[in-house]
């Protein structure tokens, strides 16, 4: 299956790219997306435990299993105000 | 105009007070946040703001149902601009309005702790020598500790 990576601030500085397409094993989780995501970026291990995810645009979790198709944001600590 | 909203157009104080019903209203609180020309000691050029602006409207929408929850009479509008800012311009813009003043104050400061806590939006300052990303807190809407802390920062 395929999935969209979207990342932000720091981490989109870091990957070069905002939007990424992975393509994952059946059963991928959040947490596949991310190791995926770390083992081409190995810069952003450091925010392993600072981040947080999305999937869909709503707040999820790392456990959370991915589907064809979704959108796999992942978030730095925010900053807004 | 609606209640809660993203968007890279200058923020107008007025015209978001103005989206509240105002019925049976006795106090409008109005707070803006403005870009800092000073932050740890650096002198700032400029802010960069972004979001991920779906998830963040939705963060604005879930503070709005909050507030209504622990004020029910009091009502509450949100405006959070992105893009490059200025010294000196509103990135945020939040109004409440309630019957009684102590509600409209509380609800806005309630609020800003809120967006700062768990809402998508990241701030890039360009000082005089560099940038920086500002990374604030881990955004995590069930975290009961962190609403409770906005909460007491609201009622002190």
């Amino acid at each position: 299956m395929r999935v969209t990576v979207r990342l932000f601030a720091r981490l989109r500085d870091i990957a070069g790219a905002g939007e990424l397409q992975r393509d994952l094993p059946a059963g991928a989780s959040v947490h596949t997306v991310w190791r995926s995501m770390v083992s081409d970026f190995p810069e952003l291990s450091a925010y392993e435990s600072s981040i947080s995810c999305a999937v869909n645009a709503d707040y999820s979790r790392f456990t959370a299993a991915v589907a064809d198709g979704d959108e796999i944001a992942f978030l730095p600590p925010v900053s807004g105000g | 105009m609606n209640l809660t909203a993203i968007t890279t157009a200058p923020l107008n104080q007025q015209a978001v007070a103005a989206s509240l019903d105002t019925a049976g209203i006795g106090a409008v609180s109005v707070f803006l946040g403005l870009v800092r020309d000073r932050n740890q000691g650096r002198r700032v050029l400029h802010l960069e703001y972004e979001a991920y602006e779906p998830l963040a409207l939705r963060g604005l929408d879930l503070i709005v149902a909050e507030a209504r929850e622990q004020w029910p009479a009091v009502r509450l509008a949100i405006h959070h601009r992105i893009g490059r800012m200025a010294i000196g311009d509103a990135s945020v813009v939040i109004a409440a309005a309630s019957p009684h003043r102590a509600d409209a104050f509380a609800a806005s400061r309630y609020a800003i702790e809120r967006i700062k806590q768990i809402v998508p939006i990241w701030k890039r300052e360009y000082f005089e020598g560099g940038d920086v990303w500002i990374e604030g807190a881990t955004a995590d809407p069930d975290n009961a500790g962190a609403r409770e802390q906005a909460l007491r920062i609201a009622c002190a």
